[in-house]
């Protein structure tokens, strides 16, 4: 879209400008995200929108671009619209168009996109992004409009020729406009994030960008901190967010040393290419888009009822910057936890029901330690979802638990949590089974602790010297005790009879 | 209309629109019709007499008149999330000038 946005004041951080050769520059960033709502069949008719079938047989003749043949809206693409517009707490507008787009290309077999130009279905909004050391920013949403997606072309089957697929022609998209509110790629990475999340939450969009589900095109300036905006790029259909970030960086460079040579920056429209790590210009002779939009005849404007928003505003779930602030309060968790946490809500999901199965209070930043840390670790090392964790949010609560009153150490808790995944046991059963109580008893540790002491005179003399050295004592002792010597009065112990304080 | 659009992008606004040669080439190839170089200045002529009749109707004061989108006071139809439609791929290829494997073959399209 060619226009010029307002634009939020911000100073720039030093940590964002990238130093050139002749001083410092400002990236301004602004995107535009492609997500295609889900549905089950597309916005003007009813072929189905399933993924990955074979070519042309989600086609109907309304897709095909048939003479006579009319569109008709559908009613539930509308509404995951106005869902998504509530979700960017962004202004509704009961009456919007459809205009068309006309341009002629082989995936696109009405010769014009049904799009929504002058009068989008959602105005403008704001989506705070979550960035490293608990940053907030605001990024503003100029609008979201509703519009079809083209069919995919395929360039390499035969020599001389593309074969075209319009399976993918006429399944409803929204397309998502930031302010150019943006200034360093991972600014850019983090609102693609975010919306991402958001989308997700919502339920109107799967948010898989390998599909082609959610994909970006960014508009890339440079200016001298404090100037006129400059000359921007449009890197078309990235469809990564690491590419977004490398995409980012590779153009805001690019411009740079042009402007550095006395040059100036053409406005133009630019790829990605991944394996290249470089952005390229799209058409070499491009002629200037001129896609004549007009209101589509074929169809009357949209006119939605208050009481229709008012009712999927009602049935909204909870976002995740409100989940975000609950978790922070209601279980004592850092801000950083939280945004870890909500990024899938399926992951929050799952913390919560770790904190509320039982009927015992648990700490929050020990439950989340398991969740982000052993759980993590283990769905990632296997290719699991959380979903479909081996371990329960009982079981995990259960073993919190364990550790919390001091029946097991921290130590065996990794152990047991290991066999937890492998098994699906419980852990109360293993750590009985396996005779994994932790020891408390100061008598069977006194003399695990003397029995080391006695065998290594030499040491116990430079522990006295060094207390440092006394860490050497405890894995000994810990491993006499196969881990399950309470660290604590393993410490109490040796620091008494080496005569130091129990401080080190 | 985007006749009009194009034509006023390109000329003064205010002043008598008209419609030169290029501009109907520009035209004529948006719009992919094929037009000879001696057909060039009848259709800027005929369009331009459209173009004049459209500009009497600038006469009318529309000021706060809401544009009218239909004759009859109608909502837009609206159909439920549900497939009606499939498994059409020969019909839909059928009138392709070529066609391969369900997919429609066109000149090679290269970016």
């Amino acid at each position: 879209m060619s226009v010029v946005y307002s634009m939020q004041h911000r100073d720039p951080r030093d940590e964002d400008l990238i130093k050139g050769a002749t001083g410092d520059w400002e990236i301004i960033l602004g995107l535009e995200v492609h997500a295609q709502i889900t549905s089950q069949a597309k916005l003007f008719s009813g072929s189905s929108t399933a993924f990955g079938a074979e070519p042309n047989t989600q086609v109907s003749l309304v897709d095909a671009a048939l003479p006579g043949m009319l569109p008709v809206i559908n009613r539930y693409c509308v509404e995951q619209a106005v869902k998504t517009g509530l979700g960017l707490r962004a202004q509704i507008n009961l009456k919007s168009t459809f205009d068309r787009k006309n341009y002629f290309y082989p995936d696109l077999p009405q010769g014009y996109q049904i799009s929504q130009f002058k009068h989008p279905i959602v105005g403008e909004g704001t989506v705070i992004i979550d960035l490293a050391g608990g940053r907030s920013v605001a990024v503003g949403i100029e609008r979201l409009h509703m519009e079809q997606d083209a069919g995919k072309s395929v360039h390499d089957l035969s020599p001389g020729y593309s074969h075209v697929d319009l399976n993918r022609s006429g399944v409803a998209l929204m397309e998502i406009v930031s302010k150019p509110d943006m200034r360093s790629s991972d600014e850019a990475r983090a609102y693609v994030t975010k919306l991402r999340t958001i989308l997700r939450y919502l339920g109107t969009c799967d948010g898989n960008m390998e599909e082609g589900s959610l994909r970006a095109d960014v508009n890339v300036s440079v200016r001298r901190p404090g100037e006129p905006l400059g000359t921007r790029c449009e890197i078309k259909n990235v469809n990564s967010i690491r590419f977004i970030g490398q995409a980012i960086e590779y153009e805001a460079r690019r411009q740079i040393e042009i402007l550095e040579e006395g040059g100036s920056i053409r406005q133009e429209t630019r790829l990605f290419d991944p394996k290249a790590g470089e952005t390229r210009s799209m058409r070499s002779k491009e002629e200037a888009h001129d896609y004549r939009y007009f209101p589509d005849p074929d169809l009357l404007p949209l006119v939605l009822q208050q009481a229709d928003v008012d009712r999927i505003a009602a049935n909204l779930p909870e976002l995740p910057d409100d989940k975000k602030a609950r978790l922070m309060s209601d279980y004592g968790l850092s801000a950083y936890d939280a945004t870890v946490l909500v990024g899938e809500a399926a992951t929050a999901d799952y913390y919560e029901a770790v904190m509320k199965s039982g009927s015992k209070k648990r700490d929050g930043k020990i439950a989340v330690n398991w969740v982000t840390g052993d759980l993590f670790g283990a769905l990632n090392r296997e290719g699991h979802t959380i979903e479909a964790s081996p371990v329960t949010p009982k079981q995990l609560g259960e073993l919190v638990d364990l550790i919390t009153d001091g029946t097991i150490s921290g130590r065996i808790a990794k152990d047991i949590f290991d066999s937890m995944y492998k098994t699906g046991r419980d852990p109360l059963e293993i750590v009985e089974k396996d005779g994994l109580r932790q020891v408390t008893d100061t008598g069977a540790i006194e003399a695990a602790v003397d029995a080391i002491m006695a065998a290594n005179p030499d040491k116990v003399a430079q522990a006295k010297e060094k207390p440092a050295l006394a860490g050497w004592f405890v894995g000994q002792v810990m491993k006499s005790t196969s881990g399950k010597a309470n660290p604590q009065v393993v410490n109490e112990i040796l620091a008494r009879k080496l005569g130091i304080s129990s401080d080190n | 209309m985007w006749v009009t659009q194009t034509v006023l992008k390109n000329q003064n606004k205010g002043t008598l629109m008209s419609v030169d040669q290029d501009t109907v080439r520009r035209i004529a190839r948006l719009a992919r019709i094929a037009v000879r170089d001696d057909e060039l200045p009848a259709l800027a002529g005929e369009l331009n007499s459209i173009l004049h009749f459209v500009e009497q109707l600038n006469e009318v004061d529309t000021k706060g008149v809401e544009p009218m989108t239909s004759a009859v006071d109608v909502t837009m139809k609206m159909r439920d999330d549900v497939v009606t439609s499939g498994n059409l791929q020969k019909e839909v290829t059928a009138n392709a000038p070529k066609s391969e494997d369900g997919f429609y073959v066109v000149p090679r399209v290269v970016e």
